[in-house]
C-alpha cells in the first residue's frame, strides 16, 4: 500500500514517557503535498505522533520510542541523521504562538540566518516572501521592526507560520495552530492552510472536528495511544468503518 | 457533600485564635528584620555623621575616651608612635574636609593622622574587578553547562556543588587563599609581594561564583521552554539557540547576577582581610597589596578610639558600602523586574 506518493511513512512505531507507553505501533503513511489532520480526544497521543516526525521529542527526558518513520525513504531514527538538518526539512508550528522577544523581522530572519543565509539583500527578501505567504505582509509591513510580542493573538500566530516558511521546509507540522485564536483568525489560519498545500505537505493536529473536515485532505483517528483509521476526510466523515471513529465524529465521547 | 440539615449554614464569622496569632507571629517576624534593617542604617549614619557635624555629643565622648586612654601612659603611646594624648585631642579640634577625605593615603594612626579614603575605596574596585573578572565567566559557563547541556545526574551533583561554596566559610577560603593559592601564584607569576590584590581577587572569586552561577542558571532555566522549542525548530542547533535566544533572553537576569555578585566582592572581610597584604597603596598594578574598605574596617574598628575621627570615619567608609551595595542590589532588582519579566510577558 506505500506508494512513491507517500512522503512520511511510518513502521510499528511505539512511543515511551519513561515506562507510560503512549503509541502502539503505528503504522501510517502521508502523503506528499496534501493536507493530513489527527483527530482524537486529550492525551490520545496524536501530538506525541506529530512530534517525533521532527524528533522534537529528543528534549524530553526518560522518552523513547521503538520503531520507524521514513521521510522521503530515510529513516529519520538512523544515527546518521542530523538533526538540526531534519527539523529545517520538517517545520513545526506550536498550539500557543511562541515568538521570540524580537522584532517581526527578525523573528522571521532568525531561521535564515541561522541556516547561513548572509546578505541583508537575501534576508530581506526571504522575510517579505515568507510573511507574504502568512498573508501578514500587509498587516506589518510599516512595524516591521517593533517588538513581535506587540501584535495580536492571531498576527503573532501567523507570524510564526511566517517564520516557519523562511526556512524553506517541505513538511509542516501544525500543532492546534488555531486553538488559541478567535473565529476570524481561525479563519485566515484555515485559509492559508488551503494555500500552502500547493508547495508543502501539511500534518494538522486539532480538536475542532470542522476544522478537519475543511481544511483536511486524509483524516487519522487516534484513540488511547492507537491509530483506530485513517482515510480521505470525506469518507471518515460520511462513512468511517469503523464503529468508535463514527461515535467520536457524530460526539458520542470525547 | 451536602452540609447535614441538621446544621445549617449560619454564614457567621468564626473565631480562629490560633490562626489569629499565627498571622501576627508571622508578621511581626517579618517586620522585625525591616525594623533591623533600619536601625543598622541609621545607626552606621548617625555615627559617620560625627566628622561633619558639629556634634557637642561626640566632642564629650572623645574627651571621655582620652582620658581613658590617658591612664595608660604617655610614654607607651608616644613609643607606639601616636602623638601624647592633649596634641590629639588638639589637632581633632579642626574638624575633618571633605579634601581630607579625598587624600591619596591613609595613616589613620600616626602624629599627624591622614584619611584620605581614596586607596580604600580603589582597593575594594580593583580587587572586586579582578574577582569578577576571574568568577564570573566561569560562573556564567557553569550555568549555561547546567541548564542547557548537562545530563541529569551531573545538575543533580553539580549546581548543589557549587551553591555549597556560598555556605564555604569565608575564613576557610582565606585561610587556604593565604597559605596555598598565594604560594601557587607567586611561583607561576613571580611578583614581588606574597599577598596582594591578585591573590585576593581570585580568592574572592571563589565566593563570588556561586552567586553569580545560582543565579544565572535561575535565569536561564526560566527562559520559557516554547522559545527554545521554536528555535530548534527552526534547524537551529543547540549552540545556535543557546546564543541568539536563550542568552539574550535571560541577559537582564546575568546582568543582575553579576551586580550582586560585585556587591558580595564589595563587602566580603575576611577573605581581603587575609589575602591581600592590606597596605593602603593607590597604584595601577595588580600584583601590589591593597587595603580594601572592608578589610579596613575589620581590621581597625577593634582598636579604634571610641568617638575618635578615625572612628567616625570608619563608619563613614560603611556609609559608602551601605550605599554601594544598596545601589547595586536596587539596580539589579529594577532589571531582573522591569526588563526580564517584560521580555516574556509582552508588556
Amino acid at each position: 500500500m506505500e506508494t512513491e506518493r507517500h512522503q512520511i511513512v511510518t513502521r510499528n512505531l511505539d512511543f515511551f514517557y519513561g515506562d507510560a507507553k503512549v503509541l502502539h505501533a503505528i503504522n501510517m503513511n502521508i502523503e506528499a503535498l496534501r493536507v493530513t489532520a489527527f483527530i482524537g480526544p486529550s492525551g490520545c497521543g496524536k501530538t506525541t505522533f506529530l512530534r517525533c516526525l521532527n524528533r522534537m521529542n529528543d528534549l524530553i527526558k526518560g522518552a523513547r520510542h521503538a520503531g520507524d518513520i521514513h521521510i522521503d525513504g530515510k529513516n529519520i531514527f538512523d544515527r546518521d541523521v542530523d538533526v538540526v538538518s531534519l527539523r529545517k526539512r520538517v517545520g513545526m508550528v506550536f498550539q500557543k504562538s511562541n515568538p521570540f522577544p524580537k522584532s517581526v523581522f527578525d523573528n522571521v530572519a532568525y531561521g535564515p540566518r541561522v541556516n547561513g543565509v548572509t546578505g541583508s539583500r537575501d534576508v530581506e527578501r526571504i522575510v517579505e516572501r515568507s510573511l507574504n505567504q502568512a498573508a501578514l505582509w500587509d498587516e506589518v509591513k510599516d512595524r516591521l521592526h517593533d517588538s513581535a510580542l506587540g501584535l495580536s493573538g492571531g498576527q503573532q500566530q501567523r507570524l510564526c507560520i511566517a517564520r516557519t516558511l523562511a526556512v524553506d521546509p517541505e513538511i509542516i507540522l501544525m500543532d492546534e495552530p488555531a486553538s488559541a485564536l478567535d473565529p476570524i483568525s481561525t479563519a485566515k489560519i484555515e485559509d492559508l492552510i488551503a494555500e500552502l498545500k500547493q508547495k508543502y505537505t501539511i500534518i494538522i493536529v486539532t480538536h475542532n472536528m470542522q476544522q478537519a473536515a475543511r481544511v483536511s485532505d486524509y483524516t487519522a483517528f487516534f484513540l488511547l495511544g492507537e491509530l483506530i483509521e485513517m482515510d480521505e476526510t470525506q469518507k471518515m466523515f460520511t462513512n468511517p468503518s469503523k464503529k468508535t471513529t463514527e461515535d467520536y465524529i457524530t460526539g458520542r465521547f470525547g | 457533600m451536602a452540609t447535614p440539615a441538621t446544621q445549617p449554614w449560619s454564614g457567621k464569622k468564626k473565631n480562629r485564635p490560633m490562626e489569629f496569632i499565627g498571622e501576627r507571629v508571622v508578621a511581626g517576624v517579618a517586620m522585625f528584620s525591616l525594623v533591623f534593617i533600619a536601625l543598622i542604617f541609621i545607626f552606621v549614619f548617625r555615627e559617620a555623621a560625627g566628622i561633619f557635624l558639629d556634634d557637642p555629643g561626640a566632642k564629650i565622648r572623645q574627651k571621655a575616651s582620652s582620658n581613658e586612654y590617658e591612664t595608660y601612659g604617655d610614654d607607651a603611646v608616644s613609643t607606639l608612635g601616636v602623638a601624647p594624648v592633649e596634641q590629639r585631642v588638639e589637632q581633632e579640634e579642626e574638624s575633618l574636609t571633605v579634601g581630607d577625605l579625598l587624600a591619596p593615603a591613609w595613616f589613620p594612626v600616626s602624629n599627624f593622622p591622614k584619611y584620605g579614603l581614596l586607596p580604600l575605596i580603589w582597593a575594594s574596585i580593583k580587587v572586586a574587578i579582578i574577582a569578577i573578572l576571574l568568577g564570573a565567566p566561569i560562573a556564567i559557563l557553569a550555568a549555561i553547562y547546567t541548564s542547557m547541556f548537562a545530563p541529569g545526574w551531573a545538575k543533580e551533583w553539580l549546581k548543589p556543588g557549587i551553591e555549597m561554596l556560598a555556605g564555604f566559610p569565608s575564613v576557610v577560603i582565606g585561610f587556604f587563599a593565604l597559605i596555598v593559592m598565594a604560594t601557587i601564584f607567586q611561583n607561576i607569576f613571580g611578583y614581588q609581594y606574597r599577598l596582594n590584590a591578585f591573590v585576593g581577587g581570585a580568592a574572592l572569586s571563589l565566593a563570588v561564583i556561586p552567586v553569580i552561577f545560582t543565579i544565572s542558571d535561575d535565569s536561564l532555566t526560566a527562559v520559557p521552554k516554547s522559545l527554545i522549542e521554536a528555535s530548534l525548530a527552526l534547524g537551529a542547533s543547540k549552540w545556535e539557540t543557546v546564543f541568539f535566544v536563550i542568552l539574550p533572553a535571560a541577559l537582564p537576569g546575568i546582568f543582575a547576577s553579576v551586580l550582586l555578585g560585585v556587591g558580595r566582592a564589595m563587602g566580603e572581610t575576611m577573605i581581603v582581610l587575609m589575602a591581600t597584604g592590606n597596605s593602603a597603596i593607590l597604584t595601577l598594578s595588580p600584583f601590589d597589596s591593597v587595603r580594601t574598605m572592608a578589610a579596613t574596617i575589620g581590621a581597625e574598628m577593634a582598636e579604634v578610639v571610641f568617638g575618635d575621627t578615625h572612628y567616625s570615619v570608619l563608619f563613614l567608609i560603611g556609609v559608602i558600602l551601605f550605599v554601594f551595595s544598596f545601589s547595586l542590589c536596587f539596580v539589579a532588582e529594577v532589571f531582573v523586574r522591569n526588563r526580564l519579566m517584560k521580555r516574556f510577558r509582552g508588556a
